[in-house]
């Protein structure tokens, strides 16, 4: 499905050098009455410092195990190289703005949100997502727990629920439900599917 | 988001001599990120100085001391914090969500911006975004905004938690620039909006945070922070507290108090903290100092709320304090 | 032959697609060579686009389009309304003239090679505007409230008014009154998925994994707007991560990922901003209601005066059954209801779970804990007293009702015999308690649907209908509607959902989909087994495709709706103000359950919804320029997990053999309704202090 030249993403991307450009709005008097509108002149340098382009050089991250070597566009966040580069499409973006804990991945094994995060800054980093917990096809146990507890709905939230789960039981804070509530609160779930997660993991952190 | 470069640093030295030719630091990106994605902000050149060896988390005496890229996470969990100063590991913990703890570092964390609505958007006058261009907020919805350090130019409030305790405990912090090394409150870092609400912090050019500095006191073990907000996590403050007491026989010898989201900066309310000490333990008189806190509080169309809500705030954590082992 | 499936707690038959990320959602279709696609939207509230600055921006980086009003093509836009359509007012045009009816409306796309190039060179576009301030308030004085149109008609679904008896003369003479004004804020659904469009074209013909709750719908939508048959237009959406009624419409940015397709020849990928999912796809309308309550001394409900505000906007009038409910929850002689809207420069808004009737229930189940107070009666005594024989207002029978059962239920398993009638009489150390609770109702709706089943030689069996699951489990329960009625264990029952090329379901929405495809399934799966028994030998596959629909006899003969019941206990801090849920009971009649586990999950979901439609929910318009301030999933708050405590759901014993012949009422929407009211009545069971409008925040009980 994915064509071998998007896997190296970026080596075409030579970022604009008219980098200063942005939007403006215009002060527009309407009876006697300013709107919100207003002038906004953003661009903090002028275009001729931009860097003339953007590569970062070759940025090597290990994913579920497999190595990838990628010449990224700085700019690009770890989430939209999961699933724009690289085509792990189960880590999911609800927000963009690290607000509800949908990107959730392992990075070297503590759980981030990974839109607010330049994959370029992780070179070398051992990044785990939702598409690499089964082993041999068997379901990572908080996986089969959320099946078993029904600790979602529409299941968009629901990778990164459990990789969110995973890092909460491996910080050691999913000792009781009201522990796994407070510490499970960075991931929003809108078809309120929370008894079953907090159910899920606690049954998942027995056994781990 | 704006092209830029990004390079890595593994020294002070080397990162304190790419900020003096302009580049900006990065450490955990909470902020800077998610504002140069909206181009708020508009860094060319990106300094990543995850690799410096600022991360640790000691104990001097009676002194905790955190590296500036200690992450909120392990400064928490840290047993030493924990012990000593309770009130800190509190404030982290109730701030942002475990994701954002695990990246954030405790130098962004102090550095972080306003959560003010219209400084995220370009179609929006704000002075701090912009320079003289106006403030969306003070004529228009401003309910989550200041009462107190406010100006005519801006009245956003600092959204960060454990800078509140880090006010409250006279926590310093030690920089190093071009110029060498300083070593300053915590406190001087945040600046008032004034007629300049565009400069929201006191490095000089160049200057990296290299820690925090904790004194341990008599009081830092009764201690407590408390935030109130509508939703239980994963929400930044209406109006929070630390307080922390020492008390001798019943009766206050020191008391330290700063709160947050009713300031442009953490604030500090020495006046109440001078009329707790030599008192009781006593509702009563909390709440007459705690109204103390409302000296040159000036709210706008929307937050009115908050002139009720601030001295219930710091009367409830001064309780908690107090009760405090 | 029967296995009994129909009833077992069956786990969700598509868990281990989405507990492994296998599930793909609309974004994650990425098709090689795709470009990515950035809306611009207008950055004021009402006028005129006077000049867009494309020149500098095509020369951007990686930009291969820049599409506006002035270079993007005039599309046919032949009519097309389907009922979740307003039915008066015509859809936004996009891209078709300078006219700019809201803050956000989509003025340009940008199209470029990566997400990357394409967001930055939208942020660089540079338009002008004329701009005039906008009317964006529903309580501004200079509002102008109109008769919907579509409620004028003798026969129309949601009459503008309604009357039995003299209600405003019995509310005049009756000893007992209440009578206040109810507030509703702006909600968004706010989906954990935004919307997204991955739009491909060969030819003339067009594919678009798109998210939707209504795939056949979107087909045909799009074939009107862009004036093609609806043939050559392929919708496919297998998973929806959450709606909640946003995806029920198809909105601009579907026919924007088409345009923009179409113009750079590629596929293209279009994601909404989370930003952009607060203008641009719909809303649950802000209402202000007044409600008005007579009742004898001995607590007889003698009138309810009902009148309910809605905004709409300028180019649509959108319609939901805000005042429904009222003419038949209770037993009284003299109702009058009037349904208004009013139209404001903002985007049309739509259907939310529990549409009008979670609002129009706040309202009427406030009133009546309000009057229970006055009267110094219990409120479950109160309701049953008013407890009516039939539906009063359609004067028919009901099909079932269950109302009275489910109080008595959840009332017992709540435990409300322990609580102190007195407001502000329960406490838990420091912390105001306080128990509330409330009725609910939801229609039982019935669409025409059709599906396919195949019988396969292996002993599987397929079967195709083009419903959605945005959550609730369409696939298991309609697996085990499809397994028990072919007598097959679900292992051998292959369930397909979501493509336009599959015999049409209605809407995804409704809390209609078990009643309407739940049913065609059936009807086709005894087709084939009928054909089956003609062949004893084999021969296999075996396909048919059926429909259903309701009896329009019995439609005729019978009110059917669900019904439920909800008590929550709150406490509030009386220092500081906070309000914490800190536990709550529903109890519905819904008829048969189909599968008790995911049954339950959606009605403590829905619960979770009425919660923060209480606590926190709100979108709040800038009124200089309509922006909504709070466009951020940290600034529009909805409940996370420390929020919600022990939930409980229960399902009363209901067989109703008239609403379909799977016995179903659907249990989508009644999940939410009754969980505000019975929370608001528990705040001020708590602390004396009655709060009319939601959401109550600190702010509402900090001086209590």
């Amino acid at each position: 499905m994915k064509n071998d030249e998007r896997l190296t993403d970026g080596a075409v991307e030579t970022e604009e050098q008219r980098g200063g450009l942005s939007r403006r709005s215009i002060l527009l008097t309407v009876g006697g009455v300013a709107t919100l509108a207003a002038v906004s002149e953003v661009a903090a340098q002028p275009i001729s410092e931009r860097p003339p382009s953007a590569s970062t050089g070759r940025v090597r991250l290990v994913v579920n195990g497999r190595q990838h070597e990628l010449d990224l566009d700085p700019r690009r966040s770890l989430l939209d190289v999961l699933r724009e580069t690289l085509d792990l499409t189960g880590t999911k973006k609800g927000c963009n703005q690290g607000a509800c804990g949908a990107c959730t991945v392992l990075l070297n094994g503590r759980r981030i949100v990974s839109c607010l995060t330049l994959a370029a800054m992780h070179d070398g980093a051992e990044i785990k997502t939702i598409e690499g917990l089964e082993t041999n096809g068997e379901l990572h146990p908080l996986q089969a727990a959320f099946v078993e507890h029904d600790g979602l709905q529409c299941g968009f939230c629901t990778p990164g629920q459990i990789m969110s789960g995973i890092g909460c039981i491996a910080e050691g804070h999913a000792g009781s439900p009201d522990e796994i509530r407070f510490w499970m609160s960075g991931n929003i779930c809108r078809c309120g599917a929370y008894p079953g997660i907090v159910a899920a993991v606690a049954d998942a952190a027995k056994g781990a | 988001m704006l092209p830029f470069t990004l390079e890595k640093v593994t020294s002070v030295q080397a990162a304190i001599a790419a900020a003096s030719s302009g580049r900006r630091f990065i450490a955990g990106g909470t902020t800077l990120i998610d504002l140069m994605r909206e181009e708020v902000d508009q860094p060319a050149h990106l300094v990543d100085i995850n690799a410096l060896p600022l991360s640790e988390i000691r104990i001097e005496g009676s002194d905790l001391v955190i590296g500036a890229l200690a992450r909120m996470t392990d400064i928490a969990a840290h047993a030493g914090v924990q012990r000593l100063h309770p009130l800190v590991a509190e404030s982290l913990v109730e701030g942002a969500s475990p994701q954002l703890r695990n990246m954030a570092s405790i130098g962004g964390n102090l550095l972080q911006r306003v959560r003010c609505p219209y400084f995220r958007m370009h179609d929006a006058p704000c002075n701090k975004r912009s320079p003289n261009s106006g403030c969306a907020a003070i004529d228009g919805l401003n309910a989550g905004h200041a009462i107190l350090g406010t100006s005519n130019h801006c009245a956003a409030t600092h959204p960060s938690d454990v800078a509140v305790a880090l006010v409250a405990l006279d926590a310093t912090m030690q920089v190093r620039g071009p110029r060498g090394e300083r070593t300053f409150p915590v406190e001087e870092l945040f600046r008032l909006p004034g007629d300049t609400p565009h400069l929201e912090h006191t490095l000089l050019p160049g200057e990296l945070i290299l820690a925090v500095r904790i004194p341990g006191g008599p009081d830092s073990r009764r201690a407590r922070y408390l935030k109130v907000r509508d939703r239980a996590s994963y929400e930044f403050a209406l109006v929070s507290a630390a307080a922390a007491l020492d008390v001798e026989d019943g009766v206050i010898r020191q008391a330290r108090l700063a709160v947050g989201g009713v300031g442009t900066r953490p604030w500090r309310l020495r006046t109440v903290e001078k009329a707790l000490i030599g008192k009781p333990l006593d509702r009563k008189i909390f709440e007459t100092a705690a109204r103390l806190a409302l000296e040159g509080a000036r709210p706008l169309s929307g937050n009115h709320y908050k002139l009720e809500l601030l001295p219930r705030t710091i009367v409830r954590a001064l309780e908690m304090a107090g009760e405090a082992a | 032959m029967t296995t009994n499936v129909i009833g077992t707690p069956l786990p969700r038959v598509d868990g281990r697609a989405k507990v492994t990320g296998a599930a793909r959602y609309a974004a994650d279709f990425n098709q090689g060579g795709q470009a990515y696609a950035v809306i611009v939207g207008a950055t004021v509230g009402l006028g005129r686009v006077t000049g867009i600055e494309t020149a500098p921006v095509e020369k951007m980086p990686g930009v291969v389009a820049v599409i506006t009003h002035r270079n993007g093509p005039r599309l046919p836009y032949a009519p097309h309304k389907s009922y979740i359509d307003p039915a008066t007012g015509e859809r936004l045009h996009v891209l078709q003239d300078d006219q700019v009816h809201f803050y956000g409306q989509p003025v340009a796309i940008v199209v470029a090679d990566t997400l990357d190039q394409a967001e930055r060179a939208a942020a660089a576009l540079h338009i002008s505007y004329t701009a005039e301030r906008p009317l964006v308030d529903l309580a501004d004085p200079k509002a102008r409230p109109v008769v919907p149109a579509a409620g004028k008609q003798p026969d129309a679904r949601l009459p503008a008014d309604t009357a039995r008896g003299n209600a405003d003369s019995a509310l005049a003479d009756a000893p007992v009154k209440v009578d206040e004004i109810y507030e509703i804020a702006r909600e968004n659904h706010n989906p954990m998925e935004p919307h997204a469009t991955v739009a491909a074209w060969n030819g003339n013909r067009l594919t678009l994994w798109s998210k939707s709750q209504f795939v056949v719908n979107e087909q045909a939508e799009i074939a009107a707007v862009f004036g093609l048959p609806p043939e050559n237009i392929q919708v496919i959406c297998p998973f929806i991560g959450g709606a909640f009624g946003t995806s029920l419409r198809t909105w601009p940015h579907v026919t924007l990922a088409a345009v923009a397709a179409r113009q750079v020849g590629r596929p293209v990928k279009l994601v909404l901003t989370r930003k952009q999912m607060f203008f641009m796809t719909g809303h649950r309308p802000r209402t202000l209601q007044r409600m008005a309550l007579g009742a004898t001394a001995d607590g007889k409900l003698t009138s309810i005066v009902h009148e309910g505000t809605g905004e709409t906007s300028r180019y649509e009038e959108f319609m939901e059954a805000l005042t429904s409910v009222t003419s038949f929850l209770y037993s009284t002689p003299n109702v009058q209801t009037r349904y208004r809207l009013l139209p404001l420069d903002i985007g049309t808004p739509n259907h939310m779970r529990g549409p009008g009737e979670a609002s129009g229930v706040f309202a009427l189940e406030c009133a009546v804990d309000e009057l229970s107070y006055k009267l110094g009666i219990d409120p479950i005594e109160l309701r049953r007293r008013n407890e009516p024989a039939i539906d009063e207002g359609e004067n028919k029978p009901f099909s079932s009702r269950s109302l009275m059962k489910c109080h008595d239920l959840a009332a017992e398993r709540f435990g409300w015999s322990r609580r102190l009638p007195e407001p502000r009489s329960m406490r838990d150390g420091r912390l105001l308690v306080g128990m509330g609770m409330a009725s609910a109702s939801y229609p039982a709706f019935h669409a025409p649907a059709d599906a396919r089943a195949r019988l396969l030689a292996d002993g599987t069996a397929e079967i195709e209908v083009a419903a959605s699951d945005m959550g609730p489990g369409t696939y298991t329960s309609m697996t085990q509607v499809a397994a028990e009625t072919l007598g097959l264990p679900v292992e051998r029952v292959r369930l397909s959902l979501g493509r336009s090329d599959y015999p049409p379901a209605p809407s995804h929405g409704g809390s209609w989909t078990m009643a309407s495809v739940g049913s065609a399934i059936r009807a086709a799966c005894m087709a084939v087994q009928e054909e089956a028994a003609k062949r004893p030998q084999g021969g296999r596959p075996i396909e048919a495709t059926a429909s259903a629909q309701r009896d329009p006899d019995v439609a005729a003969r019978f009110s059917m709706h669900s019904f439920g019941a909800v008590f929550a206990e709150v406490a509030v801090d009386p220092d500081v103000g906070t309000i914490r849920l800190r536990r709550a009971v529903g109890a519905y009649g819904i008829g048969r359950v189909v599968n008790p586990r995911l049954a339950r999950s959606q009605c403590i979901g829905g619960m979770i919804g009425g919660m923060g439609m209480a606590l926190m929910e709100r979108t709040v318009l800038d009124p200089r320029d309509g922006r909504p301030v709070n466009a951020h999933m940290a600034d529009y708050l909805l409940p996370v997990n420390l929020d919600i405590p022990q939930l409980e759901a229960h399902f009363v014993e209901e067989i109703d053999p008239h609403v379909n012949a799977l016995g179903v009422k659907g249990l989508g929407e009644i999940a939410l309704v009754g969980m505000a009211p019975a929370i608001a009545n528990a705040v001020f069971h708590a602390t004396g202090k009655r709060v009319r409008s939601l959401p109550i925040r600190i702010e509402d009980v900090l001086t209590v």
